[in-house]
């Protein structure tokens, strides 16, 4: 049987975020030859509605309010379930962001339904569709089923590939209307903290520190690499612990999940926690010192070395390749 | 203030997950409060300390749960609750854990709850943003800092490393993310004055509930282990041939750059 399935894209700062189309691409499975129908709230969003037709979208709904200009719950909840009401679909998808995390369990409330959150795969159609989601940080995995009610799931960035782009693709386009009030929380201001602007949980390739990176300043040559190769940083607890970076960089159990292409991780021991965080990326390159680190456990290439000395020929070599090719 | 912290009890970050006959293996695990709770009761008994009131944590759960409810009233909570499910259902999703919470709250008076923003085992981080919703109050997921001010508030919240300065009002819910304080360990006078504090055990038969309007939307089929990873090739020879020959294996071998 196919579903009807809306799907909330994201936008950041006037791009729509990769797990938009990642979140598209799960929605057509999802469908299974049904109608895919994306959700474009904001104000002044309405022109990416194209792109996200270009990536799999049948149709696209959008909803624009001057007080829809940055993500509230209160407001983006009012513009979703206006679109639902209109739409009345059988699934809904929403990317396992910041914005999604926040929003979904309260679209989940108003529907009284069940929610999926953090879906890595899923397998099968129709009835018989399973949700696979770690569990335990990504120790552990569980297969999750619908049992009553409609279909709601939120997609982890990086995990489920989005369709090739075809720009020749058509659909229509409609604005609804959407009147938004009692907005219960103000956004006084957003402080950008992350230097390069990749999010560590969306990054392909993530440069991860440990202790061993001993201090604030030791994390420069890491973020050097991390923005060569288009990536983001992460940290380890301890790091962390030590004050050489924020919180917000932490990969663990306690912290960020990320299952990047390439994980390169410098002077970090391996506490299962931390490999609880990291350990499902495609890609693991350990550097250390102590060559009975755990972290060589799960590395898929291991430099027994400094990584003050490692990381910079790292750049170097990198610069190189990329002059090369 | 009425202050409540919503909190749950997960194995300790140290164990290792066995799965057998189908199932999570928890013989002899070594059981905590979710890290995020610890957070969340923290900041509740800061917010009591400085405004006065009460602190109550509630948790669903089977009788085991009492230990680590102890704990939160030996950290300076006042009164502890627990919702034993045990006997009445097999199985919980977070519709029915959030349903469950809601009923409880239907008849408090309740200015602050706090939660964490995930817990480390399910890690959905549903249930503080839905039971916000049934209690029809506004929620603020993710803090890292909170100033309340009569019945103002001003929050930091953290956006995937961002942050974003937030103004809203009690009643109110808010999830706590790291960073928002350094839990205190429980004294040992906290841990004697801890056994003499008021903990209460109600089922859903306490709170009207009815095991049908708590029934799952989604189950769990099965749970499994991630392939165990090899491992890996250490590199040998001169620091800079390993390096070349990394990423030569990055961008040939594993095409990942």
């Amino acid at each position: 049987m196919s579903n009807k399935v809306l799907v909330l894209a994201e936008v950041r700062e006037g791009v729509l975020r990769n797990v938009s189309f990642e979140a598209i691409a799960a929605s057509k499975q999802i469908a299974d030859g049904g109608e895919v129908v994306g959700v474009l709230i904001g104000d002044g969003v309405s022109q990416l509605a194209g792109e996200l037709i270009a990536y799999g979208a049948d149709r696209v709904v959008t909803v624009e309010h001057p007080h829809l200009k940055t993500y509230t719950s209160d407001g983006f909840s009012q513009a979703f379930l206006a679109v639902y009401n209109q739409e009345k679909p059988n699934a809904v998808v929403f990317g396992h962001t910041s914005l999604g995390k926040d929003l979904s369990p309260k679209i989940a409330s108003k529907l009284q339904s069940g929610l999926i959150s953090d879906v890595t795969e899923i397998q099968g159609s129709g009835s018989a569709t399973v949700y696979i989601r770690p569990i335990y940080s990504g120790k552990a995995f569980e297969k999750v089923k619908v049992k009553e009610g409609i279909t709601f799931v939120t997609v982890r960035p990086n995990n489920i590939a989005p369709l090739t782009k075809d720009s020749g693709r058509t659909g229509a386009v409609s604005a609804l209307s959407v009147e938004i009030t009692n907005l219960r929380t103000i956004i006084k201001e957003v402080v950008r903290k992350s230097t390069t602007g990749v999010d560590l949980s969306e990054a392909k390739v993530v440069v991860a520190g440990g202790r061993g990176v001993k201090s604030a300043e030791g994390f420069e040559p890491l973020q050097q690499l991390a923005d060569l190769l288009g990536g983001a940083v992460g940290a380890s607890r301890g790091a962390c612990d030590a004050d050489y970076c924020d919180y917000s960089l932490q990969i663990g159990q306690t912290g960020k999940v990320v299952t990047p292409d390439l994980y390169i991780a410098a002077g970090i021991s391996g506490a299962i926690q931390h490999l609880a965080g990291m350990s499902n990326s495609k890609v693991i390159v350990a550097i250390n010192k102590d060559p009975e680190a755990n972290i060589f456990k799960v590395a898929d290439y291991g430099i027994v070395g400094d990584l003050f000395e490692v990381i910079p020929l790292l750049i170097e070599e990198f610069k190189a390749l990329k002059v090369n090719a | 203030m009425n202050i409540f912290v919503l909190v749950k009890r997960t194995f300790d970050t140290e164990e290792k997950i066995t799965i057998s006959g189908g199932k999570i293996q928890d013989d002899g695990a070594e059981y905590i409060i979710n890290p995020y709770d610890e957070y969340a009761i923290e900041e509740a008994i800061q917010v009591r300390d400085a405004k006065g009131g009460k602190v109550t944590v509630v948790t669903i759960g089977g009788e085991d749960a009492e230990k680590q409810l102890r704990t939160a009233l030996a950290m300076g909570a006042d009164e502890a609750v627990l919702i034993n499910t045990e006997d009445d259902l097999d199985e919980l999703d977070q519709y029915s854990t959030a349903l469950i919470l809601a009923e409880y709250f239907k008849d408090k008076e309740v200015d602050l709850i706090l939660a964490g923003n995930v817990a480390i085992d399910g890690g959905t981080g549903q249930v503080g943003p839905r039971v916000a919703d049934l209690l029809g109050i506004n929620y603020v997921t993710t803090i890292t800092d909170l100033k309340i001010d009569g019945t103002s508030v001003k929050i930091v919240r953290d956006i995937e490393g961002d942050s974003e300065i937030i103004e809203t009002s009690l009643p109110l819910l808010v999830t706590a993310q790291q960073g928002l304080n350094e839990p205190r360990y429980p004294s040992l006078p906290g841990i004697m004055k801890a056994k003499k504090k008021p903990l209460a055990e109600l089922e859903l038969d306490d709170l009207d509930i009815d095991e049908d309007d708590v029934e799952v939307k989604v189950e769990t089929v099965e749970v499994f282990l991630p392939p165990k990873k090899e491992a890996g090739r250490i590199l040998q020879g001169e620091l800079s041939e390993q390096v070349k020959e990394l990423v030569n294996l990055l961008h040939s071998e594993a095409k990942v750059v």
